[in-house]
């Protein structure tokens, strides 16, 4: 029959020689790469305990800023959502009443903000997105979870705690930095 | 009558004596024709007030070969046989339209992330063309609260440019008109004096006309940003108006009801308010397709869930 293929070998079974029988050899062979590979370098970490560096850029777990009042900066305009290559995103606004001032910065707020984090695919289009400066991508890893609902993170884990602030210096670049201080770009602040 | 040949753009037409320069180019279409922020065809008297569509005349006839001295708004200026009109050609009509835009921003309070109209606004379409990328202004701009005018019309003042659009409306389509332009000059604002004292059944025709987000429904506040929602055309019988609108869908739920515009933004028909604000269920009306829409139209992107 013609080969379909050059890549097809024929398969034999010749007998072995006295120092191939005895597997010794081979067994000793197998022994020193295994054990040269206890003085390498460990290509694993005790995680919980040490922690790997990450790239300034890195982008995890998404975490929606409040303002230096305490206010949620969030106006869900929906950008993020329309951005999202992974239709992640979903929001539900609502009207601000008189009186939670102090709660939202402006007229609108997302009273639901859904990211479902097993659609993420954490490009940070989002955040490239936001016109409010609402949503931006930490260094914090998304935990892991033995359920797919628990992965619908909600408004109670990506809103930032008033007491407790997370960090996102990093992403605010000086190409950032140098935005702001710009007078003329007010109106997006 | 003989029909008058005008060039636009270096394209020409013929069109009829008693044409203003903006339908004779509507006639032609594309991307000659000049954006219009007041000038609305289905109202009589409308236009000259925003100064969008400012455009030059390189010839003022045939008999009188000379240019008009001025730009000239295209929406009031009558064609001329043997008029020659450069409108995306010249210059000129381009830097005054980046400057018209620039002015109309002055008092806008920017608050599209906020604004039910973003997505469809006339305002975001002509500053994404015309409009610079900075504000020039440090100066403090107009504040209003965003008041209810009538019933199921909210009216942000911030974000209006006094197109007296929504006056006409109500001059020539309801029976009585009870808002209008208080004040002057730069102190110019829409009002009614009594709160909620618009009832017309034909009011919620302002909405539709208003060019910006001034005027916004307010059973439609907050719902949805508009590129969230799908546009079907739809009817009903309606002992008062054509009944012929376009269903704003999210997934099953009809979130909003507006007549159908033209590519021009224009209504076809008005409608009355028991269709536009009372019947908010599916089964009030018979379906009869989604609407076509342009296909780099906002409204056409990233939908939750495929229908």
């Amino acid at each position: 029959m013609e080969k379909l293929t050059n890549r097809s070998v024929v398969a034999s079974d010749k007998k072995m020689t006295f120092m191939e029988r005895i597997y010794v050899p081979a067994i000793l062979k197998g022994m020193s790469i295994t054990i040269t590979h206890f003085f390498k370098k460990k290509a694993t970490i005790n995680y919980p305990e040490e922690k790997r560096e990450f790239s300034k850029v890195y982008r995890g777990q998404h975490v929606l800023k409040r303002d230096d009042e305490g206010r949620e900066r969030c106006t869900a305009c929906g950008l993020c959502a329309v951005a999202c290559p992974a239709e992640a995103i979903t929001m539900v606004a609502a009207e601000r009443k008189p009186g939670e001032e102090n709660l939202y910065r402006e007229e609108k707020y997302a009273a639901v903000y859904e990211i479902n984090m097993l659609r993420c695919i954490y490009c940070g289009d989002c955040e490239d997105a936001c016109p409010k400066e609402a949503i931006f991508l930490t260094d914090r890893i998304v935990a892991s979870q033995y359920e797919r609902m628990p992965f619908v993170y909600g408004k109670d884990i990506l809103v930032e705690p008033t007491d407790l602030r997370v960090d996102i210096s990093a992403r605010q670049t000086s190409a950032v930095h140098d935005f702001k201080k710009n007078k003329a770009f007010a109106h997006n602040r | 009558m003989p029909l008058l040949k005008v060039t636009i753009d270096n394209v020409e037409v013929e069109v009829e004596a008693g044409t203003t320069i903006m339908n004779a180019a509507r006639q032609v279409g594309g991307h000659i024709v000049p954006p219009a922020m007041c000038y609305y065809s289905k109202l009589e008297g409308s236009g000259g007030k925003c100064r969008t569509c400012l455009v030059r005349v390189a010839q003022g006839s045939a008999k009188d070969p000379r240019p008009m001295p001025k730009l000239v708004a295209s929406c009031r200026t009558l064609v001329q046989d043997g008029m020659v009109v450069e409108n995306t050609t010249s210059p000129e009509a381009m830097d005054s339209r980046q400057a018209i835009t620039e002015f109309l921003l002055i008092n806008h309070p920017l608050d599209c992330p906020v604004c039910d109209q973003a997505g469809e606004c006339h305002l975001q379409d002509l500053s994404y063309v015309h409009g610079l990328e900075e504000t020039r202004t440090v100066e403090e701009r107009r504040v209003f609260k965003p008041i209810d005018i009538g019933d199921k019309i909210k009216l942000h003042m911030n974000r209006c440019i006094l197109c007296y659009r929504c006056v006409m409306v109500a001059d020539q389509i309801t029976d009585k008109r009870v808002h209008g332009i208080l004040g002057r000059g730069d102190h110019s604002e829409i009002s009614t004096h009594i709160l909620k004292a618009v009832d017309n059944d034909f009011s919620g025709n302002m909405i539709d006309v208003c060019p910006v987000g001034a005027l916004t429904d307010n059973t439609f506040r907050f719902k949805s940003r508009v590129w969230f929602t799908k546009p079907f055309d739809a009817h009903r019988n309606c002992t008062k108006c054509s009944g012929k609108v376009v269903l704003w869908m999210k997934g099953e739920e009809l979130l909003r009801v507006t007549g159908r515009k033209d590519k021009y933004g224009e209504l076809d028909e008005f409608i009355c308010n028991d269709c536009r604000f009372d019947h908010k269920a599916t089964a009030d009306w018979t379906i009869e397709g989604p609407r076509a829409i342009e296909r780099h139209s906002v409204i056409s992107q990233n939908h939750y869930g495929k229908q």
